[in-house]
């Protein structure tokens, strides 16, 4: 797929479904070690990408985050045949909220106000953002 | 134009068989014993049903599948799917329904055998590619992060959710219909298996199979028939859908459901005799009597010390036993619905609460995604 990672206040982000989705847009900046997101005409910060601002339906444009936020809620999740893992909600400094998990700390160990910064991990199936301390990183 | 208070009434209110049903049996066979045990408590028979409103996580097509099973062609039908408030929203569609002229006599029903047939099977979970990979064990994860930033920002213990809990079995232990039979202290709540912090499994609903059935009709014709039960006010809102994106995770949609609901009644928390509020975890009660008005938003956890919601406490709160021990059958808001107009109706034996003339019912769906208030009493006003 041709793709044109971008780099910061490009506005042009009419969507096109029938070639990228912002599904694929937001994964093909995870290859390319970014994390995307989406801000209004009115700059305010939208996350997950989707094709219109919401509550004006405007249009969005692509930013691309400095990866440095603040943790907004934490929890373990124990299962009966794994290792207790870490699911965060992450608020990064440009305002907006997301899921993943916070490493480098023992899960129990995250807490409400850390701040942590975001590192593209390469798993089985995808490039996706997770997060660790900012003193770890 | 809006709502009448008072214009329509709840007449009929049944269980299904709950806990664990017989292998095979299907939700819509729960669904249709609850019709007609909900019939059967008012005098009214199939042939009469104009209105359908059902919603189920096991059946895409549930109105359909159950006007089927029934034998009926309902007029008026409503298949709205929030998740466990769906059915105090059908109260609200119902009530706009037969005002409307659509149907006269509306049966909503509700049946799940998630625990004979596993809850993943029952209530599959969508992908989000935004959440799904991260592996949160949802929706327990979901209210698991709420519970967390509560005690955060307002100093909410463990034990104060252990008390919910605690409370909640203290009046399962007098519905003889509760799934659960034995005592629970607050240190077993404790020291129970971590699921995902800071939520016990004592702090998580049930599993089980159930459901129910309520018929409602004009108040005009309510009147000739036994302890009909008023609706005199309804409030449903929508925040989010998945909890990354849930506004505030310690301000739930109640504080705008709850007060719509008094404002139409003309009542406040304060005329409210019995409060029953979806526990599907041991957070949603306290978030919900805050919301709702009963306590200022962080007082919550206070609110509940020292058995307060518990037999004999200021507030009698999920008189069933709730969702943690009563049971909780995938979406539990028809459940709260039928334990209030029983309170209203005055039929609760030993866990009867005295004069019950006002009775709130407030449902819940997906991860404190929609929220839906419904307040009942005893005459029109």
């Amino acid at each position: 797929m041709e793709f044109h990672v971008q780099d910061g206040n490009n506005a042009s982000a009419a969507p096109d479904l029938k070639t990228d989705s912002p599904l694929s847009t937001f994964e093909a900046h995870c290859r390319a070690g970014q994390l995307a997101y989406q801000v209004t005409q009115e700059g305010a910060a939208v996350f997950p990408p989707r094709v219109c601002a919401p509550v004006t339906g405007g249009a969005l444009s692509w930013r691309i985050s400095a990866g440095l936020g603040t943790v907004y809620s934490t929890t373990a999740v124990y299962s009966r045949d794994a290792a207790p893992y870490n699911v965060a909600l992450i608020n990064l400094d440009e305002g907006f909220r997301m899921m993943s998990r916070v490493e480098g700390v023992a899960p129990e160990a995250v807490t409400i106000g850390l701040r942590v910064k975001v590192r593209m991990a390469t798993e089985e199936d995808a490039v996706r953002p997770v997060f660790a301390p900012v003193e770890a990183a | 134009m809006s709502l009448t208070p008072g214009s329509i009434a709840i007449v009929g209110a049944a269980e299904s068989e709950l806990g664990l049903v017989a292998p095979g049996t299907t939700p819509t066979d729960l669904m249709a014993q609850g019709v007609m045990r909900a019939l059967a408590d008012c005098g009214l028979s199939l042939t009469e049903v104009d209105g359908l409103f059902t919603a189920n996580t096991q059946q895409r097509f549930a109105t359909l599948v159950l006007a089927e099973y029934l034998g009926i062609t309902p007029r008026y039908q409503d298949n709205t799917q929030i998740g466990g408030s769906s059915f105090m929203s059908h109260i609200t569609h119902a009530m706009g329904a037969i005002e409307a002229g659509l149907c006269e006599v509306a049966v909503i029903a509700y049946g799940s055998t998630q625990r004979s047939v596993s809850r993943a099977a029952a209530s599959p979970r969508e992908y989000n590619p935004y959440e799904t990979p991260y592996k949160p064990f949802l929706p327990t994860s979901a209210y698991a992060m709420a519970a967390a930033r509560h005690m955060h920002q307002y100093g909410t213990t463990r034990e104060h959710l252990a008390e919910v809990a605690v409370a909640a079995r203290q009046w399962a232990l007098m519905n003889p219909k509760a799934w659960e039979k034995k005592p629970l202290t607050i240190a077993e709540v404790l020291g129970a298996r971590m699921v995902s912090s800071p939520l016990t499994v004592r702090d998580c609903c049930l599993v089980t199979d159930g459901g129910g059935a309520l018929v409602l009709v004009s108040a005009a014709r309510a009147r000739q028939m036994k302890k009909p039960v008023y609706v005199l006010g309804v409030g449903e809102t929508l925040s989010h859908a998945s909890i990354s994106s849930m506004p505030d995770l310690t301000v739930t949609g109640a504080a705008r459901s709850g007060p719509q609901a008094f404002a139409m009644a003309g009542l406040t928390p304060a005329d409210v005799d019995v409060a029953m509020v979806y526990d599907a975890f041991t957070i949603n009660t306290i978030l919900f009597l805050e919301d709702l008005g009963f306590c200022a938003k962080g007082e919550g956890g206070a609110f509940v010390s020292g058995g307060a919601i518990a037999p004999g406490g200021r507030l009698a709160v999920n008189t069933n036993g709730g969702g943690l021990s009563y049971c909780h059958p995938g979406m539990y808001g028809l459940l709260l619905l039928i334990e209030a107009v029983r309170q209203v109706r005055g039929e609760c034996g030993a866990r009867q609460v005295p004069s019950c003339e006002i009775a709130l019912a407030h449902g819940n769906g997906g991860v404190l995604s929609s929220q839906a208030t419904v307040l009942l009493g005893s005459a029109p006003r």
